[in-house]
Order: structure tokens, then sequence, then C-alpha cells
């Protein structure tokens, strides 16, 4: 048997005895307690003791959707951050991203997760879905055709939504910001 | 094991000894040529594999033909028909029963004087001391989280003190036509965890294309489970290996397929996708396989130097290799970052600890936050953390965390993390 202790050795990065916290469980830590969100967006803990699944609102303060609070729910898993944490939006809101089920189309959610990307960098994510919505990668479609061929009227129907009620046959969540 | 030994017939380890009875110009000055190895090899060393399928089959094969006497083998799955054109050590008659039991009964039977412990269950079900027990771990397993768990418990386990606690991980892995080999010695090279960045991603289609353009039948597959089945069935789990739930699937991607004239949605493909299986190549396995053992003779006998330390395989467009040295990364969460043993009076309170982590010379770390495996200590942020866990400035580390207990500290001034080993002054 190979003697790798007397293999020459860098004495610092040898043997240390590490925590038995896991990989995914420090990398949320880290995650959660450098946040560097700015005042519209801010996450709640249903049990403060889990760090993994948790609520994002977020309160745009420019654009068509201002004025409005939008909920997202957060579930990350074990194998973090090698599987992107999963996000849902927990309203029915008209959105050309979003669609009626909750599911958003944001790339790093998916296609283009890195475990280099950070909880951070989903949120911020999830805000420029508020400011610049993009029609081009549609999940609601009727909202994306309506933001391209009449903006004034997506603006309208995004203002009356955003109340609560009834728009082309389906009801919409309250989101006014109280 | 001396009915092991007996059942060696004549010249068996012919070839093998060519190696093992004379040192060569690469061996390690402390290679013990001749019958110091051999028993060695042939009488002690323990070795567990971790994995029974495609890799594991071949790996159990080879270790057992090289002269390893004692091996170990964990698999959790059971097996199925479709395993029986690669995983050749079972049989028509031997589906559904466990991989693990079938493979060591098979390796006993066809290599006389091997015993082969088998653990029908998973990895975790064991524990350090356990794992204690082997010189050797090898790795065929197709999870990268059962990958992350074996490579962390390794990590963990090396105790500066002992040098029998560093346990040499021999990681296969194949996809395809793909394959690596690598030797991670814990906390002396890269780790597993290091290299997490540089897994192949399995493909993954844009959410807006599975919704409104698809062209592809993985892409209605996709529509089907991604977003069919939880807007049908709302909170309840797709389960992957049940027939009914894959048979939903295929109707309804094959119903979306026909919508968008899409050909090619098979109830075999629709399994493919949502399992993210990727087509096993025998050839592949059997390359990575023999690599990982190589590895595995070289360190058990020193008769040779072994590989530094990663070892890649393509095989897609002709056959290509490259083998290179994975650098330990600084800010792993597993192998990096530092330790440091503090000593502290059982009076002193969870906010004079921090305290001292900000204004010890040595330490100097920025608004830390710390918890222990089992519960947040401290955290400096989000409001509403900060303001859970505050009531615990107050209390006396020693009501927190037991003597030799472990607190993970986090930073944006550290790297990633630092870890605490706390004792108290009597
Ligand atoms: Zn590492």
């Amino acid at each position: 048997m190979i003697k790798i202790w007397s293999m020459k050795k860098n004495e610092d990065a040898a043997a240390k005895k590490k925590p038995k916290t896991s990989a995914a469980q420090i990398r949320v830590q880290k995650d959660l307690t450098e946040l560097d969100l700015p005042s519209t967006m801010r996450t709640h803990f249903p049990d403060p003791a889990d760090l993994l699944n948790f609520t994002l609102t977020i309160t745009p303060d420019e654009g068509m959707y201002k004025g409005g609070a939008f909920l997202f729910s957060f579930a990350i898993n074990t194998n973090y951050p090698h599987d992107p944490p999963k996000v849902k939006c927990t309203q029915t809101i008209y959105h050309p991203n979003v669609d009626l089920e909750g599911n958003v189309c944001l790339n790093i959610l998916r296609e283009d997760w890195k475990p280099v990307l950070n909880l951070n960098s989903v949120m911020v994510g999830l805000q420029y879905l508020f400011l610049e919505p993009n029609p081009d990668d549609p999940l609601n479609k009727e909202a994306a055709l309506e933001m391209t061929k009449n903006r004034d009227q997506f603006i309208a129907n995004v203002k009356q939504t955003m109340k609560g009620g009834y728009l082309k046959g389906t009801t919409y969540d309250n989101v006014i910001s109280r | 094991m001396a009915a092991a030994a007996s059942q060696d017939w004549p010249a068996r380890y012919f070839h093998i000894d060519q190696i093992l009875d004379k040192p060569g110009p690469r061996t390690d000055p402390a290679f013990a040529a001749g019958d110091g190895v051999k028993d060695f090899l042939r009488t002690k060393a323990k070795i567990l594999v971790i994995g029974a399928g495609g890799l594991g089959c071949e790996i159990l094969a080879n270790l057992a033909l090289t002269g390893f006497k004692d091996i170990h083998v964990i698999d959790m799955d059971t097996i199925d028909i479709s395993n029986l054109n690669r995983q050749f050590l079972f049989r028509q008659k031997d589906v559904g029963k466990p991989k693990a039991t079938v493979a060591a009964e098979f390796i006993m039977k066809r290599v006389p004087g091997v015993v082969v412990t088998p653990y029908f269950g998973k990895i975790q079900d064991k524990d350090e001391d356990y794992y204690m027990q082997f010189n050797l771990v090898i790795c065929g397993l197709d999870s990268v989280e059962a990958r992350r768990w074996i490579n962390a418990t390794l990590v963990n386990m090396v105790d500066p003190e002992n040098p029998e606690s560093l346990k040499p991980l021999i990681d296969g892995g194949t996809e395809g036509f793909r394959g690596q080999a690598r030797v991670i010695l814990p906390t002396f090279t890269s780790c597993y965890e290091c290299s997490l960045d540089m897994l192949n991603k399995q493909t993954q289609f844009p959410i807006c294309t599975i919704a409104n353009t698809p062209r592809l039948p993985e892409h209605c597959i996709e529509w089907a489970s991604v977003l069919e089945w939880p807007r049908v069935f709302g909170d309840k789990k797709l389960d992957n290996d049940d027939p009914n739930d894959i048979d939903w699937l295929y109707k309804t991607a094959l119903k979306r397929a026909r919508e968008f004239r899409i050909e090619g949605v098979t109830w075999s493909l629709t399994q493919g996708v949502v399992k993210n299986i990727i087509p096993a190549i025998a050839s592949t396995n059997a390359i990575i396989a023999a690599a990982c053992c190589n590895e595995a003779f070289k360190i058990a006998t020193s008769s040779a130097a072994f590989l530094n330390n990663y070892f890649m395989l393509i095989g897609t467009d002709g056959v290509y290799s490259y083998t290179f040295e994975h650098e330990k990364r600084q800010e792993c969460p597993v192998c990096g970052g530092e330790a440091l043993d503090l000593t502290i009076s059982p009076d002193t309170t969870l906010e004079q600890l921090i305290e001292t982590l900000t204004e010890r010379q040595d330490i100097q770390i920025k608004k830390p936050s710390l918890s222990t495996p089992i519960q947040q200590l401290y955290l400096q942020a989000p409001p509403q953390l900060e303001a859970a866990t505050r009531a615990n400035l107050e209390k006396k580390v020693s009501e927190l965390v037991s003597a030799g207990g472990e607190v993970t500290v986090t930073a944006t001034t550290l790297p990633f993390s630092l870890s605490l080993r706390i004792s108290y002054t009597t």
C-alpha cells in the first residue's frame, strides 16, 4: 500500500478535520447571509430553522409592474448547487415569462444554471423579468403576443390584472402592494 | 484467509507476478518486491466497490482476477432486464434480485478463493466505522449525489493523527462514449466536490421552447413531465420508476407530438428523457473500469506510479484521452477552506465568540455567520433570520455546542468557509 502520509506535501493543505455540515447546507448559509438585495426584494422563511424553503417578494419600483408585490417560492434540494433552486410564482399573474401555473422562464433556473451562480443571481434575474418582460421567450403566449402587437393594450392588461379579476377566461390574483 | 489461498492453482498469478517480483525503474522506493507485497494484496488488502452496475460488474471481475481477495460491494438497486446486455454478472433468472448479492455470488463461483461481501442498500446506511475498515474505495456510480456523499465522508474521516484514516478514492464514471477515472487522496489532492463545476450538464431545453415551440420528441416529453404533470396532479411527485407514471407521460407527450407533427416519441425515449438515461456503452465501461482497477492495483502494491490525478476519455469521434492534474480548489466546501481548533471558557457567550473571531489577528472575519450541523447559531442576514437567531448571542457557547463539536463559519471575507472545533477550558 502506498504511504501517502510520507508523501512530500504542503503541510497546511493536508489533513484538516472538516465539519459534518453538508456542502449544500454551507453553501445555502453562505448564499443567504451574503444576499445583497435592493429594498424591492424581501425573503421570508416560514420556518426560520429551514434554510432550504422560503419565499421571495418582489415589489418593483419602476416599470409597468410597479405597485405590485409578486411572490415566489424557493425550494433548494440537497444536491445544490449542482441542481438549481426550484422557483415558482405562487400567484396567478399576467406576464409573458410566467405561465398561469407559476412556471418561470428564466434561463439561469434551467438550461444556463451553473454552480458558480448563487441565490442572489437568481433573485436579481427574477426582478429583471418585471422591469424588462421578454416577449421573445414566452410562457404566457397571449400576454407575449399582446406585448409585441399592442403595447398600450398590454400595459392596460397588466394594470387591470394586477388588481385581480378576470381577463379572457382567466381570473388573476390581486397583487397590489399594501 | 488460508482457505482462500488454498484455491490458488499453479501459475495462477504468473503474469501479475512479473510485476510484483522485482522493482522497475519507476517503482516506489517503499515497494517490497516478492512475498511482502503479494501477501498484502492477497491476504490483507480490503477493498470496497461502490456500485454493482455497468462499471461495478467490470470492476469486480478485474479486481478478483488481479488478486484482490477481500472485496466488499454496495449497491441499492435490483436487476432490471435492460441491464443484461452489459452487466455481465447477471442472467435472466436474476431479474428482480439485488445487484450486489448476485454479483458477489457470481464472482465467488467464477474466481475461486475470492470472498465478496455484498451489501444491498444505500451507502448512507453505513457510518465511518464501516468505511474505516477498507484500504481503498472504488466508485462506479451514476449519481452525482451519491458521489458527493462518499467524497465528503472520506474527506471528513481523515484524522491528522492517524495515517490509516486516509482512504484513497478511485472514482470512475461514464456517459455514453465519454468517461473519466480519477484518483482522490482525501485532503491531499483535489476532491470530487472541487470539480463539481466541470461536470457535463445534462441537456436542458429552455422552458419557453418546451411550452411554445417544440421541435423535437424530447421537447414533447419534457412538456409532459415539467409542465403538464404538476398542472394535472398538483403536488403529487412523479415517480420515475413507476411504469404507470411513465405511461401517462408517454401518452401525454404523444398527443402533443401529433399536434405539432413531431415524430419519434416512444415509451423508451420517454423513460430515457425523464430518468436522464444516457445510453450506456459497454466498451466505455470496460475501459474506465480497467483504468480504475489498474490504479487500485498500483496503489495497493506501490509497484508503479499511480495516476495524478484525472484521466478523461472521449470516444465520441475516434478515441481521445487526456490526463492532467486537477487542482484543489481553495474555496471547495468539502476539502478547502480553513480549519481551526479553538479553546474557550465554558462561560463564553456566543456574542463573545463572534467578537473573538472578528478581533483575533490570525482570523479577522467580518460579520461571521455560524452554524452547527444541526442548527443555525447566528446568521447576520437576512433580517428575519438574524432576528430568529439573535437570542442565541447571549447564550453560552457550551449550551449550544458540545465539547469537540464543530461550527461552520461563513463570511464574505472568507473564500468559502472556516470550520471551528470548539473545546472548553476546565
Ligand atoms: Zn475539494
